[in-house]
């Protein structure tokens, strides 16, 4: 026992009854660090007027007049952009699970020509910053008349371009023993079955993560949302928002907060719901 | 179900060499191709063939309104030598990469280095820390922000508290930046979450060596813990540097889509997009964004010569 506390690195390390301070200290720095969501929530909850009184976090008078405010303050209610976020998003998720297992698959168990060439393009599209390529592709999509369509938010992730999720899987299927597959294929099953009754189902933990940040990946996206929807009638959330700022000018915080508090919760329920594998995803990927 | 089946056999009986084996190698090949094929699709179109149009067009004065034509290097040359909003986005875009991404892994660091081993309740610590680099990019936070720091705002009434009179943080072109930088430390969950997966690599038996030695936690700390999480410190360095070099959700909201005040939070990308989807100068806006590739590919490369002299790779993997 003795040994195992010495061995924790030296910073903040316990002196004899420091443990306690060490706690206090570090809840106080979560809660500092918290403080501005909270102070948000609390903000959204109440009237108008009392946000800027009170920079504490209870509120002496509770409304939700903000949320309904909020709700009904642009073109369409608030329901019609969390819907068209909705679509974007999970159309996202699905696209990216299904193009990058596919290749992840291929890089992962079979063999080809020029195979460790195009792997190693793979990983070098990874880095590749994304406004190099957003002009040409920006002019492809208008010529094809997508403007103002889910097409150019959508279409690309069905082409398997976030390569980052195809190097996430590729390194899962590697520690999958290969017996599995041969097996598989000794009782006469095929590469596309054995894909899809072997790998996939083991790969869980994997496309779990890659459905979670493709979720929020996409769910926060405002560059590229806000370069293809621009008509008043396809907006999503984030571009939705930022509409809050425009048209309200500076004097309605309180539905813009509850707005706010709105579209951030479908990523906190994905945080709470998917820890485990953000955690994992981060650690071992290096995701944001 | 036969062809499969004799495939199979010739993966077993490999080594022998049956003249199935170059039919089932084939086969593979060709299956592999059609796994890949959405991948290669997107590369060619989504990425490959944009790259080397942007190029193209980084030569001419394409507008999407007006076909263009050839000039040369004449946008690369006005970038550098006429256009002072590219050279102070520039400027702007490098302050804030050199001070928060060092600020940024400093925190990360230091909580890792607190929540790391045996702390009780470590999840839910990590989790708190975790959440703000979720939420970071969102539109709903850069909201929050410019609320925060604004003349009236959450900020300024804590320090109202104290007497202390305030000015508008994201209004002032001298703090405007240093909210932005603010907020991108706050995300230092993500680097923390990676720091701590690193510091479980290292073998517990080091430090007991070192403590039967006699061995102070400072020192323990500069001759174990610091030379073997150097790898993920450049690690975390690579990642950081390249995504903060292109932050622009941040700069836009918060300034209002300007990168006002007086220029003070004109992101790089911001810029680039502002010439390329409000003015319509794509080939300006193509420029630009070959002068970032180059810019990202240069700083990842000094980042990997400069590793050489302080990064160090034991033989612990």
């Amino acid at each position: 026992m003795a040994t195992r506390s010495n061995a924790v690195p030296f910073l903040f390390r316990p002196m004899r009854g420091g443990r306690l301070l060490k706690h206090l200290m570090l809840a106080g720095f979560g809660l500092l660090m918290l403080y501005p969501l909270l102070w948000m929530i609390s903000s959204s909850l109440k009237p108008e007027e009392l946000i800027f009184r009170e920079p504490g976090l209870l509120p002496s008078t509770l409304t939700l007049e903000n949320y309904s405010a909020g709700w009904n303050a642009l073109k369409h209610s608030f329901g019609y952009y969390l819907w068209n976020s909705a679509v974007i998003t999970g159309l996202s998720v699905l696209a990216n699970l299904v193009a990058c297992s596919l290749a992840a698959y291929a890089f992962a168990r079979l063999n080809f020509p020029l195979k460790k060439l195009w792997f190693a393009i793979m990983l070098g599209s990874i880095m590749l910053p994304h406004h190099v390529t957003v002009v040409p592709q920006y002019i492809l999509f208008s010529n094809l008349d997508w403007i103002n369509t889910i097409w150019p938010l959508v279409v690309p992730k069905f082409l398997a371009t976030d390569a980052f999720f195809i190097f996430l899987m590729v390194q899962f299927i590697r520690t999958l023993p290969r017996e599995l597959d041969e097996a598989a294929a000794i009782d006469g099953a095929g590469y596309w079955r054995v894909f899809l009754q072997v790998i996939l189902p083991l790969c869980t933990p994997a496309l779990a993560t890659t459905g979670i940040f493709t979720f929020i990946w996409t769910w926060n996206d405002f560059f590229s949302q806000n370069l293809y929807l621009t008509n008043s009638d396809n907006l999503t959330v984030a571009v939705a928002l930022r509409q809050f700022l425009d048209s309200s000018g500076e004097s309605s915080w309180g539905p813009m907060f509850a707005m706010s508090i709105v579209s951030l919760g479908p990523i906190f329920g994905f945080f709470l719901a998917g820890q485990k594998y953000l955690i994992r995803g981060v650690a071992t990927t290096g995701l944001k | 179900m036969h062809e499969s089946m004799s495939d199979s056999l010739s993966v077993t009986a490999g080594h022998r060499r049956p003249p199935a084996v170059n039919a089932h190698k084939k086969r593979e090949a060709l299956t592999a191709y059609v796994f890949l094929a959405p991948w290669f699709l997107g590369l060619f179109v989504i990425t490959v063939g944009p790259i080397l149009a942007s190029l193209y067009l980084s030569f001419t004065d394409y507008s999407l309104l007006e076909e263009g034509s050839w000039v040369g290097a004449d946008n690369y040359v006005k970038m550098f030598t006429q256009d002072d909003r590219f050279l102070t986005s520039l400027k702007v875009t490098t302050i804030y990469v050199v001070v928060s991404v060092p600020l940024q892994l400093a925190f990360a660091l230091l909580l890792a280095l607190a929540l790391d081993r045996g702390l009780r309740g470590l999840s839910f610590y990590r989790s708190i820390y975790y959440l703000p680099s979720l939420l970071g990019g969102s539109v709903a936070i850069a909201i929050l922000w410019r609320k925060l720091f604004g003349v009236d705002g959450l900020f300024n009434a804590v320090l109202a508290v104290f007497g202390i009179e305030g000015p508008g943080w994201v209004s002032d072109p001298d703090t405007a930046l240093g909210t932005l930088i603010l907020l991108h430390v706050w995300t230092f969950g993500a680097p923390m979450v990676i720091f701590l997966a690193g510091l479980r690599q290292i073998p517990q038996s080091y430090y007991e060596a070192a403590s039967v030695d006699g061995a102070s936690r400072l020192r323990q700390f500069r001759s174990i813990t610091l030379p073997l999480l150097t790898p993920i410190i450049f690690f975390n360095l690579v990642l950081e540097v390249i995504k903060s070099f292109q932050s622009f959700t941040q700069s836009f909201i918060v300034s209002g889509g300007n990168g006002g005040p007086v220029d003070s939070t004109l992101f790089y990308t911001l810029y680039l997009y502002l010439k390329g989807f409000k003015s319509y100068e794509m080939g300006y806006a193509a420029a630009m964004a070959w002068v970032l590739l180059l810019i990202i590919a240069g700083l990842t490369g000094v980042n990997f010569l400069a590793s050489k002299y302080w990064v160090f790779y034991g033989d612990t993997k």
